[in-house]
């Protein structure tokens, strides 16, 4: 079936099979690599990209359920050039290694941050507790994104 | 000496000591970084793996007609076509061999029978259900115990082979430890299991093997740890010529060991490729990944400590059995069957040790590899260390007291231990010293008397301490090799006209940090700004040859050769500033960055000496400013540390929880303290991780059990403790630059200051043993002298 998905201001408009997963669309038919996949059954978190706002994971979404939505993904968080504060603390703060987390972790930091500008190092841990990561021990994630909410994201 | 290293170069230059943002970071905060499946070629088909439900079975048959007949299916991969080129059974990293796709039996579940090749994934999974493999169920032999007591044969097919033992081993030496042993005040002694468990870095396993039919030049992107390496194994197993095999790594999503085999995926996406003549990916599932790939650990461990009447340890003995699934597929060097174990008399001095270790073949997946391991470091500096706190606890001491005691004293440094390992360097009292005083180790203790002194108590507190050794940086090639390959490894460094450096390494880098580090170096001996330094790997193509990245091995060999290779440029320059500054060689100051003529202000720049090695290079001297070393270490390094925990336990219902934790690693001379802080925080997580929580369990058929990140669980942000990090310096006196390796030490040391603390806390209710992960029912069992399911 036809849908049309608005994917970082763009839109895409595609013929998919019903049982198509978002994560599939956003990789394969838009192009975005930006997103991973690390485990299938929505346990990592890697997928992670923002649907209407919210964080959700892309490989346990289909297709056609985001019809007429707007999604956000990594490459959708910087302005104009300008880096996210989000992006610039990660950075900044040491908080990726290899980086396959990283644009899901960025993501709910920067969904967690627009609801709550100063979180608590419990309020971010509970936030990204639905993504792992496996270098860095999270503290420095966590760090990262407390400290861009203190840039006023 | 312990000194912490002052940079000598400015925060531009950013040479060693300087916590510099790294490179590498600008494209993966922008989702552009390029992992195995991020790579699309132009006709690029997907593989499937089908795998086998079963863990031990004979195949009567595959039938793929059905599967055939499926629309965008190009072709189904049998072990039987692979046998008519030769390519059914290939050889493993430690000298086994290992089936590519099965023809007469699976020997573990989710072992690789077929593969379908498709125009798209999903086209390529659902071809997988019409595929009809006709098995015929075996007993499966799901223990090392069961394993060596059956007659059955797991590996019936290997010819010689009349057992299920994978291998043996041994060092040290029998005599003088019985002797020691028959003179002992005290023996204390312990059982226990370092429990299976998988590396499971997030990005899995993957491949696309592109074979061009018209020139045989074959490009495969594949995700290894060791891509020099790759490429000879799949020169000799497929028969391909060398110089047509180029192996890519892109980006790594993690590797932790995980990534240092060649698996089955890799070889059928090639011979797939090679058969059909366009590129073929193939990328792991988690599933897959969990049940199939490089598990590590599954130690079965027995030891014993000798003690004297003043609480002197004077000797250890163990024994290993270790569970190595169907296949004996680690990376283990040839001379070390059983790894580097040798370093189980850990951070002591006492002279006498016998250590012997068997691994027997079972039907579970094979392996297994060093999960962020220096071969088999982790089992052993976990033994030694759960084994001296018992000691201590045993002879009525304090477990820090004990190890003070019995430390290897910093003037008996270069240390030869029992098993024949020269211990470089070390301080370990001053480790310990700073990491009581980081914690307040003594109120601690006086908290925990007060608290667990009430027999009611809900809560009780244990502290638990680990001061670990490690052995790193395979290594000197008299000793080390894999299948024949010496493990030196490699540097070449060119220096631009404008001033402007590539350097290229045979190590490979999977998260940390090499494109900043590396430069780093090259930064601190010769000047040139790090972000002015580019740093290539993981193209065989296009760097040196070299071992690749494990082991902790990247900084102490591959550092070492981009020192070495930058220290000859310098020399060169010197030449070349000689010249510019008509000044004799021996006149010239070096300062990093520039060469001054001695008692004047007369200088030229590093930048204005690369200038002039491509135009003004005197008579005689060859152009150009580059060289290529390859680093043969002489000895191995030894980074070490103390960790100690503090845990509260509920009695109620057997959970704990970390309170504080402090590290203290030394790793020698740290090039950017903020990544070293970063590996160690992350390795102290999966150190964690091993005693809380993660581990990969089978049922009495064969059948894994946590196949999937529901069930197998590694920590979140929630559960994971916070730590605080300390450090003390003793550069290694053999390493150009006096670095250790680090990636790998709060793996290698936290599991037992961990388990440690829980039975601290549990000691005075009578527990002495529980094996990782401590989990609440095992906990709540042993409290209650009940038995409990594992």
């Amino acid at each position: 079936m036809q849908i049309t998905v608005n994917i970082n201001g763009a839109s895409e408009t595609r013929d998919v099979e019903p049982r198509r997963l978002l994560v599939d669309f956003i990789r394969s038919d838009a192009g975005l690599t930006g997103t991973h996949i690390g485990c299938d059954t929505s346990s990592c978190g890697a997928c992670t990209v923002l649907l209407d706002g919210r964080p959700v994971k892309s490989c346990t979404v289909l297709a056609v359920q985001a019809d007429g939505s707007e999604v956000k993904t990594v490459e959708g968080l910087a302005e104009g050039g300008e880096l996210h504060p989000v992006q610039a603390a990660f950075k900044e703060h040491h908080g990726l290694q290899c980086g396959f987390c990283t644009p899901g972790m960025m993501l709910v930091g920067s969904a967690l941050l627009e609801e709550n500008p100063e979180p608590t190092d419990e309020e971010v841990r509970w936030a990204i507790s639905g993504n792992i990561c496996r270098c860095t021990g999270y503290m420095n994630i966590v760090t990262a994104i407390q400290a861009a909410g203190g840039e006023g994201s | 000496m312990t000194t912490v290293h002052e940079p000598r170069t400015s925060p531009e230059v950013g040479g060693i000591g300087h916590s510099v943002r790294r490179k590498e970071d600008d494209r993966f905060i922008r989702g552009a970084g390029s992992y195995m499946d991020d790579l699309n070629l132009p006709g690029m088909l997907h593989m499937a793996i089908l795998r086998s439900p079963v863990a031990h079975a004979t195949i009567n048959s595959i039938d793929s007609s059905a599967a055939m007949e499926i629309e965008g299916v190009l072709a189904v991969v049998t072990g039987e076509a692979l046998a008519a080129h030769g390519l059914a059974w290939m050889p493993t990293l430690s000298g086994d061999t290992q089936a590519v796709l099965a023809t007469d039996k699976v020997r573990f579940q989710g072992q690789e029978v077929a593969a379908v090749i498709a125009t798209d994934p999903y086209i390529a999974h659902d071809a997988l259900s019409h595929i009809d493999v006709d098995y015929e169920e075996l007993e499966a032999i799901t223990t090392p115990q069961q394993s060596l007591a059956t007659s059955t044969l797991i590996r019936d097919e290997k010819e010689g082979q009349t057992d299920n033992v994978a291998y043996t081993w041994e060092a040290g030496e029998q005599d003088s430890t019985d002797a020691a042993f028959a003179a002992a005040a005290r023996v204390v002694s312990l059982d226990t299991h370092y429990p299976r468990s998988h590396p499971a870095p997030l990005e899995t396993c993957g491949v696309v093997a592109d074979v061009n039919s018209i020139t045989g030049q074959a490009t495969i992107y594949m995700t290894s740890q060791a891509p020099h390496a790759i490429r000879t194994v799949f020169a000799l197993v497929a028969g391909l010529p060398e110089e047509k095999i180029r192996i890519v790594t892109q980006d790594i999503g993690g590797g932790f060991g995980n990534k240092v085999p060649v698996y089955p995926g890799y070889v059928v996406a090639t011979a797939a490729s090679l058969l059909i003549g366009k590129p073929v990916k193939w990328i792991e599932s988690r599933t897959e990944n969990l049940i199939s790939t490089g598990f590590a650990r599954d130690f079965h461990m027995h030891a014993e400590l000798a003690l004297d009447g003043s609480n002197r340890i004077t000797a250890m003995r163990a024994g290993i059995l270790s569970d190595q699934g169907a296949f004996f597929s680690d990376a283990q060097p040839t001379q070390f069957r059983a790894g580097l174990f040798h370093i189980c008399t850990g951070s002591y001095d006492f002279p006498a040790a016998h250590v012997t270790a068997k691994g027997a073949y079972t039907n579970k997946a094979p392996g297994g590899v060093a999960y962020r391991c220096s071969f088999r470091v982790t089992e052993a500096s976990y033994l030694i260390e759960r084994l001296v706190d018992n000691a201590a606890r045993e002879v009525g001491m304090d477990p820090a007291d004990f190890r003070a005691l019995n430390f290897i004293r910093e003037d008996q440094f270069p240390y030869l231990s029992p098993t024949g390992f020269v211990y470089d360097s070390g301080n370990y009292h001053g480790a310990m010293d700073k990491a009581k005083e980081m914690i307040g180790y003594d109120g601690w203790r006086d908290r925990q008397a007060e608290q667990n002194s009430d027999p009611d108590a809900s809560k009780l507190i244990g502290i638990g301490v680990a001061s670990f050794t490690e052995v790193v940086g395979a290594g000197p090639s008299r000793q080390y090799d894999i299948l024949g390959l010496k493990m030196f490894d490699s540097a070449e460094l060119r220096i631009h006209p404008t001033g402007k450096a590539i350097l290229k390494l045979g190590v490979q880098t999977q998260g940390q940090g090499h494109e900043t580090t590396f430069a780093q170096i090259v930064a601190e001996e010769l000047g040139i700004p790090y972000s002015d330094i580019k740093v290539m790997y993981g193209d065989t193509d296009n760097t040196p040859y070299g071992l690749g990245t494990y082991a902790s091995r990247s900084t102490p060999v591959g550092g070492a050769a981009t020192a070495v290779v930058s220290r000859k440029i310098r020399a060169k320059a010197q030449k070349l500033a000689a010249h510019l500054l008509e000044a004799a060689e021996e006149d010239l100051d070096w300062e990093p960055g520039k060469f001054t003529v001695k008692g004047t202000d007369q200088s030229v720049t590093i930048q204005d000496v690369a200038f002039a090695a491509y135009t003004n290079h005197p008579v005689g001297m060859e152009a150009g400013l580059e060289g290529v070393t390859y680093y043969d270490p002489p000895n191995m390094t030894y980074p070490f540390g103390t960790y100690i925990v503090v845990v509260e336990v509920d009695t109620g219902d057997g959970t704990w929880k970390v309170l504080e934790m402090v590290a203290v690693d030394d790793c020698g001379v740290r090039i950017n303290p903020m990544i070293v802080d970063g590996q160690i925080a992350g390795g102290l997580t999966e150190g964690f991780a091993k005693a809380n929580m993660q581990w990969i369990t089978f049922d009495d058929d064969g059948n894994c059990i946590g196949s999937n990140f529901m069930d197998y669980l590694v920590p979140t942000a929630w559960e994971t403790p916070r730590y605080q990090l300390g450090e003390t310096v003793t550069p290694s006196p053999h390493h150009p630059i006096g670095a250790k390796g680090v990636g790998e030490s709060a793996t290698v040391g936290s599991p037992a200051a961990f388990t440690n603390a829980v039975i601290d806390a549990l000691w005075s209710r009578g527990v002495s043993n529980i094996d990782m992960p401590v989990l609440p029912h095992r906990v709540w069992g042993a409290l209650n002298g009940v038995e409990v399911s594992p």
